[in-house]
């Protein structure tokens, strides 16, 4: 068997990024609503909002460590496997990278310290904020990514010197095409996200019974947010799949399985609802479509055209299959939200959201969902860039580094059993966490104070 | 080229080897720790080891990504051909780091039965030095390039200089940890590290002095860069400086001295930095190519710059300030789990 780095590579690439997108996904929101609930508590002084803020922290802890380590392979794996596209575009993708390190990465670690450790040591005002600098480092963060990717996307503000991309205007190179949707898209996939994870904790408090005014916060906040959001991202998924069309009409031909327009004007684009696309044949077996609408939805007119797969050369066409099958497994998990979402307002305003036990049944296993959707998503975006890392500028099959397979095929495999090992620790840890549930909070025992004097007491050796 | 550009790649490397600097630093005890975790089986003390850095770990492991995205930033041509050559050891880097990084929150959630992630702590920290060192002797020793990439096999770093620096990193890093250990904690592992001190500081002291002879010895341009006149007037006094430095922290430690062994040995470190900056210069990856021809475009240099300017600082004082928050003896029973 002959091994292809290129091809070993891209799936180092893909496994380990997509290990590290799950943790994002969830912190992003969670620092946030960690941040919400200590402000909640300055304000009402309630306690569950204090054990509740705490009992989030302990797993946010978890997850955020996760997501650091996993995160600092990837900045190094540009240049241990892609070095290529380090030399191509260094000069464009590393400085926001840098930014991203220096706006981000350090706010967030640094206060993290704070967050975690520091209820005994600074006032609880700076505790807060401590807090919603963790939730805004995170918030920073995606921006400074997504500016990389959306340029990788669609390249804009650069020039092609001796096959090196130079910088001629960073405003149009972070705020580059597609920049705007992908970020709101990814943001408000994160809050979803952790904002389903809340409710089905919260669901399962309600469902043993146990802590009733904690289950009864986190599944009226979590439902509160998701009922925004989950119309709102629809909406935004909607805009972000036309500017697809404008920018990258190749990716928008795949997820539609739009292999050729038909002859005769006025036929329109149908919608291919499902089928199984074959690359082989350039066409979709088993297709089940409506005619006109995949005009309708991204042309908004009944017989607008929009560009196919087959108006590109075979070598300048994605991949169909997994973007076909992974946009309408998101856009699925999308609309069943919708439908959750209506289910639990409707509970809500009956008043018995905490009573009916199906909808909690059904609410206590959600969590997976919102993380699953991010994936599907990120397999449409980045599977659908190809054959390009970066549009028009590079290959993926030219970028990679002067490897023997034989590394990456070690390297690949060790990944897979640490992070293999890492995930099951992590999520075991967390589950149990989540089955001890909040901690009491006595009054008058703060974090810190009781050891205080002993400290003193113990002080003398060694001084 | 006007103005300031013919001096972007200098400015950067110092920025850079600032950053780099700082992380051998901050990570340096903070992996340290979790090589001592190996010298005690004493549950409190590693408890307290662990406590002691806790709040820290994350914002000094951040020095490192700085240290490779400003390499990639900066000089995308060196961090491509260095990251390929060197890609056995930096990948055990950071597997290695993945694992003691998650040790920190795995540890306390896993109590009592944590048996599995003491070994991850102790075992990633050690090889992550490892690798570290590793990473430094195949930068010394020099890297195959041909057409502007890296043109040599996956064990090309591997060498018995090479696993000297490992070796000689790994003893570096853990006698920084335990004269933090000296300054921040007391009780049975204040004790314990006050016991490991002198004998790491004799460690390190033979690795530097053997380096400091390997490489003018082996590398005739080493040689030169540090014995050719006029060369040699202005070099001596920084060997003589890390001798000095090695002496007074060991009279710190003879008196018992809480927080002087640990800048002292800072120091040394700082001296060791500066010296092999010294010998690698004006080359980014020895003898192949030099700060020059591995910078990035000026149009990206200048843009960083910018931010570098006004974040740093910023950075620098938030961080100053995490510690500053958290200085002192570690409080018994601190710790949040």
């Amino acid at each position: 068997m002959v091994l292809d780095p290129v091809l070993l590579s891209r799936l180092q690439f893909a496994f380990t990024i997509t290990f590290h997108i799950i943790f994002p996904s969830f912190t992003i929101g969670l620092s946030a609503f960690i941040a919400v609930l200590m402000v909640r508590y300055t304000r009402s002084g309630r306690q569950h909002d204090l054990e509740l803020a705490r009992f989030w922290t302990k797993i946010f802890a978890i997850s955020f460590a996760m997501g650091v380590v996993s995160g600092l392979v990837l900045s190094y794996q540009f240049g241990t496997n892609w070095s290529r596209f380090s030399v191509v575009v260094g000069n464009i993708v590393g400085p926001l990278l840098a930014y991203e390190v220096l706006t981000a990465f350090f706010l967030e670690a640094t206060f993290l310290g704070i967050m975690l450790f520091g209820a005994g040591r600074v006032p609880p005002w700076l505790h807060l904020t401590a807090a919603i600098m963790v939730a805004i480092g995170t918030a920073v963060s995606a921006f400074w990514i997504l500016s990389a990717n959306s340029w990788m996307q669609f390249p804009t503000g650069h020039e092609m010197r001796d096959g090196v991309a130079f910088p001629l205007d960073w405003v149009h190179i972070i705020f580059s095409p597609t920049f705007p949707l992908r970020f709101a898209h990814m943001v408000t996939a994160a809050y979803i996200t952790t904002s389903l994870v809340v409710v089905a904790v919260g669901a399962r408090f309600a469902l043993k019974g146990q802590f009733p005014d904690h289950a009864r916060t986190m599944l009226h906040m979590g439902l509160g947010l998701a009922l925004i959001l989950v119309p709102a991202q629809i909406a935004i998924g909607d805009f972000h799949g036309l500017a697809t069309a404008h920018h990258q009409p190749a990716k928008l031909a795949a997820i539609e399985g739009h292999w050729e327009n038909e002859k005769e004007e006025g036929a329109g684009v149908p919608l291919i609802l499902f089928g199984w696309p074959n690359q082989k044949t350039e066409s979709n077996d088993f297709a089940l479509s409506l005619p006109h609408i995949g005009s309708l939805i991204i042309t908004h007119s009944w017989d607008g055209r929009f560009p196919a797969l087959k108006d590109f050369a075979p070598q300048d066409r994605p991949p169909v299959p997994p973007i076909f099958f992974a946009f309408r497994f998101m856009v699925g998990i999308g609309f069943a939200l919708l439908g959750f979402v209506a289910w639990g307002l409707y509970h809500w305003w009956r008043g018995d959201l905490m009573e009916n036990r199906l909808f909690l049944r059904v609410a206590a296993n959600v969590w997976p969902i919102g993380f699953l959707a991010t994936i599907a998503g990120w397999m449409v975006t980045e599977i659908g860039r190809q054959p390009w890392i970066v549009t028009g500028l590079l290959r993926t099959a030219d970028a990679s580094s002067p490897l023997v397979p034989q590394s990456v095929m070690v390297s690949l495999a060790l990944f897979i059993f640490v992070y293999g090992i890492v995930f099951s620790a992590g999520i075991y840890f967390i589950n149990r966490l989540i089955n001890k549930g909040p901690v009491p909070h006595v009054v008058g025992a703060e974090e810190g104070v009781p050891s205080r004097p002993l400290s003193a007491a113990t002080r003398s050796i060694g001084d | 080229m006007t103005g300031i550009e013919p001096y972007l790649p200098l400015i950067w490397a110092g920025l850079l080897a600032t950053a780099v600097a700082l992380y051998v630093i901050l990570d340096g005890f903070d992996l340290g720790l979790g090589i001592l975790f190996w010298t005690t089986r004493d549950e409190t003390s590693r408890d307290d080891m662990m406590s002691s850095v806790a709040p820290f770990w994350d914002g000094n492991e951040t020095w490192l990504i700085l240290g490779g995205g400003g390499l990639f930033a900066a000089f995308p041509i060196a961090y491509a051909i260095v990251m390929s050559a060197l890609y056995v050891p930096i990948i055990l880097m950071l597997l290695a780091l993945i694992l003691r990084g998650v040790a920190f929150e795995f540890r306390w959630a896993a109590k009592p039965t944590h048996k599995l992630w003491d070994f991850a702590f102790a075992a990633g920290s050690t090889l992550a030095a490892l690798a570290q060192g590793f990473v430094l002797g195949g930068l010394i020793q020099g890297i195959e390039v041909k057409d502007g990439a890296f043109a040599g096999g996956p064990f090309d770093w591997l060498s018995p200089f090479s696993v000297a620096c490992g070796l000689g990193l790994v003893t570096g890093y853990a006698l920084l940890a335990s004269c933090w250990l000296l300054m921040k904690t007391s009780g049975a592992i204040h004790l314990h590290a006050q016991r490991l001190a002198p004998m790491l500081l004799l460690g390190v002291a033979g690795f530097a002095a053997l380096v400091s002879l390997w490489t003018p010895l082996r590398y005739p341009f080493i040689a030169e860069r540090w014995f050719s006149m006029p060369n040699i007037f202005f070099l001596w006094p920084l060997p003589l400086a890390t001798a000095w430095l090695a002496y007074q922290v060991y009279r710190a430690l003879q008196r018992g001295e809480a927080v002087k062994p640990f800048f002292g040995v800072v120091g040394i470190f700082l001296c060791c930095f500066v010296g092999l900056a010294i010998s690698a210069y004006p080359y980014l990856v020895p003898r192949s190519i030099d700060l020059w021809q591995a910078a990035g475009a000026p149009g990206s240099l200048i843009f960083m710059l910018f931010g570098v300017l006004f974040l740093l600082p910023i950075v620098l004082g938030y961080t100053a300030f995490v510690y500053w928050t958290f200085r002192g003896r570690l409080r018994p029973g601190e710790g949040y789990h």
